[in-house]
């Protein structure tokens, strides 16, 4: 979505800089921060992002290249070459959304250096929940009241995770592995309440009225927008973020504050346009089989850009976010500076496990219903992966939500390339396991190169 | 003990050649200690210790390990409670039970460890804890702006954005951003602890020259130190500390490294009398 843009800085020059400051500690005019340090043209900017990448710290590169390596070879070796077919595709973001969604709810703790490994069943405790308002026989809760009390009780179980964590000091590992037993169970009870023998299901087509909620739920999966709108919406959407983007950058850049050059925020703008166009192009072409004509934008890709901006928001504009990032990198800075560090961590899992709950409402709607086959322990192992392979540090403090919706993305690919290819889950397993291992030892190399780098 | 006249008490505040205020700041320290005691447990760490820190001036507090600047530090940052003892900040009795009350009265403490968060740029973490927001987001342009402004009035030239994360910093950068963000909520005294250990010659001299320049603006500086060269590089006064006791509290110009070692290794004419007293007794 969006190139890493801050303007990055080497510290390969520092010597030179120190040894120079001897002579302008001396001097008398109160000189500000010198403007050459701050890249204001293009090729300034691109020099200074590539310095920063081979100081280590290497943003979203490493998965954009990763993506684009995957289906080049997927591409290749799919039979048909079908992997780059728009069915597919949109076939693909509908896989991944589950994994990039549950990333970004694993993202709020790794942040903070802690871990969920209970965010599979919590998610699928969630879906089940809304699952079981909705249904017309029983309770027959309006969908948005469903949906919204399932995520309530997601956001508390995560609060209640985060207050054993913070107040009894209870490692997050041993507490939310409790976690992924507990509402494992938890789960199977709701599964067999109600007149499903375990297994309560979606209306998935031809649904009457009092279907109506249990079919707006299958919707969020598989309902898909009309073209037209569609369009209409990707250029106000486009308009408004480009517009106010525009506005932000050139305001700064008069008041003198660090800013792209005017050209990287029209290439970022643009950047936007295009991957939404591109998009939309690819959801609006005829992905039917035979007769029957079926295109539109695929309802949870919105869901899961909007949640995106969301979450980006919250992390990195508001004061919670900017806490949680503190507390990941030196909670003893955090403390001192006032920070009420429990209620950052609290609030975190909270967040986590609520996100969670979004992931398992697509979960289900994907599945048409929910059974005992869900495989939480496997879907967490997907969310940290996704988390780590878009980018986001195991070890607290470095991470944003855009990591878990590329990592999501990757494993969607990977799963989605080796089904095509006819292989079966021991592969995927096994491909996704060694993608992690890269993905961990970027980020362990990025680390120390950023360290020794650094202090030299 | 017998701290009431040993006469080594200086009558002046601020001796250093650029005073602003001397007259002022000599009659009423920023900060004045009287017989401030603490123990913890049956350890005593502070015996009876007084001290005035003056503004406009550095004041360095030196003295062997355990000899209990760092309690001494903190008591007055607010972390530790004095068990017994006065404190006068501008005249006025005051009780520091927290850190928020001595930020309230214009204390700022910079901890030998830094307190900044490495994933952090400069802003950011100058401003941790007091951001600015504008209609519930962060109002990242003014704080730039006012970081961007510290920093200058402060000459801290040598970082390249202030956009750039704390981690890629140098430890003389980091130092000079940790006082930066200690002066920048108008402060008017700054604890330094050892603000100059596992530096280097080169950012030893840059971050001396930042405790200068608080000097000159009029703030009160206290530094904690092990390094005498940085000690009388830029103390106005000193305060020897040994065994919980402040043993000597003097111009700078009335010391010199030998008789400062001394102090701070003997405890001074001061103990040695109190232990013959003893001994006789």
């Amino acid at each position: 979505m969006t190139l890493d843009t801050d303007p990055g800085v080497a510290p390969q020059e520092e010597k030179l800089e120190m040894a120079a400051d001897l002579t302008a500690a001396k001097e008398v005019a109160a000189t500000d921060i010198p403007p050459e340090l701050v890249a204001q043209s293009f090729g300034g900017y691109l020099r200074a992002w590539m310095a920063r990448i081979r100081s280590g710290d290497s943003g979203v590169l490493p998965v954009l290249l990763g993506l684009i390596g995957i289906t080049i070879v997927f591409e290749i070796i799919s039979p048909n070459n079908v992997f780059l077919n728009t069915g597919n595709l949109v076939n693909l973001f509908q896989q991944s959304a589950v994994f990039m969604v549950l990333g970004m709810a694993e993202i709020f703790v790794l942040l903070l250096g802690e871990i969920d490994l209970s965010v599979g069943y919590v998610g699928a405790v969630g879906g089940a929940i809304a699952i079981q308002l909705v249904q017309p026989v029983t309770i027959n809760l309006p969908w948005w009241l469903a949906i919204a009390f399932a995520l309530v009780v997601c956001a508390l179980i995560g609060a209640g995770m985060g207050f054993l964590i913070t107040r009894l000091r209870l490692p997050s590992f041993v507490v939310t592995l409790a976690g992924y037993l507990i509402f494992n169970g938890v789960l199977l009870i709701i599964l067999l309440l109600g007149p499903f023998s375990g297994y309560p299901t979606l209306c998935t087509s031809s649904c009457s009225g009092a279907q109506n909620n249990s079919h707006i739920i299958y919707q969020l999966m598989w309902g898909t927008i009309d073209p037209t709108v569609s369009w209409i919406g990707l250029a106000v959407i486009v308009a408004l973020f480009g517009g106010s983007m525009w506005w932000r950058d050139s305001k700064r850049r008069r008041s003198g504050l660090v800013a792209p050059p005017p050209s990287l925020t029209f290439l970022k703008i643009a950047l936007i346009a295009v991957i939404g166009v591109v998009l939309l192009l690819i959801c609006n072409a005829n992905r039917g089989r035979g007769v029957v004509q079926v295109v539109g934008v695929p309802w949870v890709i919105p869901i899961v850009l909007a949640l995106l901006v969301v979450w980006m928001v919250l992390l990195e504009r508001t004061r919670f976010g900017r806490y949680v990032y503190a507390v990941g990198g030196n909670p003893e800075a955090a403390r001192r500076a006032g920070v009420n560090v429990n209620r950052v961590r609290t609030l975190a899992f909270a967040l986590c496990s609520a996100t969670a709950g979004i992931a398992g409402l697509l979960y289900a709607a994907n599945q048409g219903g929910l059974s005992n086959n869900v495989n939480g322990g496997q879907l967490v192992l997907y969310a940290v992966a996704a988390a780590v392979i878009g980018g986001t540090s195991l070890f607290g403090g470095r991470g944003r939500a855009l990591h878990g919706v590329l990592g999501g993305l990757v494993i969607g690919a990977i799963y989605n390339g080796l089904y095509l290819l006819g292989l079966a889950a021991q592969y995927q397993f096994i491909a996704t396991g060694i993608v992690l291992l890269v993905a961990v030892t970027v980020d362990a190399l990025s680390r120390r190169g950023a360290a020794t780098g650094a202090r030299a | 003990m017998s701290n009431g006249d040993d006469g080594s008490r200086p009558a002046q505040g601020a001796p250093g050649p650029p005073s602003p205020a001397p007259t002022a700041s000599s009659a009423t320290p920023l900060l004045r200690l009287r017989g401030i005691e603490k123990h913890f447990g049956a350890v005593q760490a502070l015996y009876g210790v007084n001290l005035d820190l003056p503004a406009g001036a550095i004041t360095c507090l030196v003295g062997d390990n355990g000899a209990g600047k760092s309690v001494l530090t903190r008591t007055i940052s607010g972390i530790h409670q004095p068990d017994k003892g006065e404190v006068f900040w501008e005249g006025r009795p005051v009780h520091i039970r927290s850190p928020r009350d001595a930020s309230r009265l214009g204390i700022e403490t910079v901890y030998q460890d830094l307190a900044l968060a490495d994933n952090l740029d400069i802003v950011q973490n100058m401003f941790l804890g007091r951001e600015r927001t504008r209609r519930g987001l962060l109002d990242e342009d003014s704080m730039e702006h006012t970081a961007k402004e510290t920093l200058a009035s402060l000459r801290v030239t040598t970082v390249r954005s202030i956009r750039q994360p704390v981690v890629s910093l140098s430890g003389g950068q980091r130092q000079s951003v940790a006082v930066a963000k200690a002066v920048m909520w108008n402060s008017k005294l700054v604890l330094l602890d050892e603000p100059t250990a596992a530096l280097g010659v080169v950012q030893t001299a840059q971050v001396l020259a930042l405790v200068r320049r608080l000097r000159d603006r009029g703030l009160g500086v206290m530094m904690i130190s092990h390094n005498l060269n940085d000690v009388f590089e830029v103390a106005d006064r000193i305060a020897v500390m040994y065994l919980g006791r402040i043993v000597a509290e003097k111009p700078a110009s009335e010391l010199d490294r030998q008789t400062t070692v001394q102090y701070m290794t003997t405890g001074g004419e001061l103990y040695i009398a109190e232990r013959q007293a003893a001994l006789g007794a």
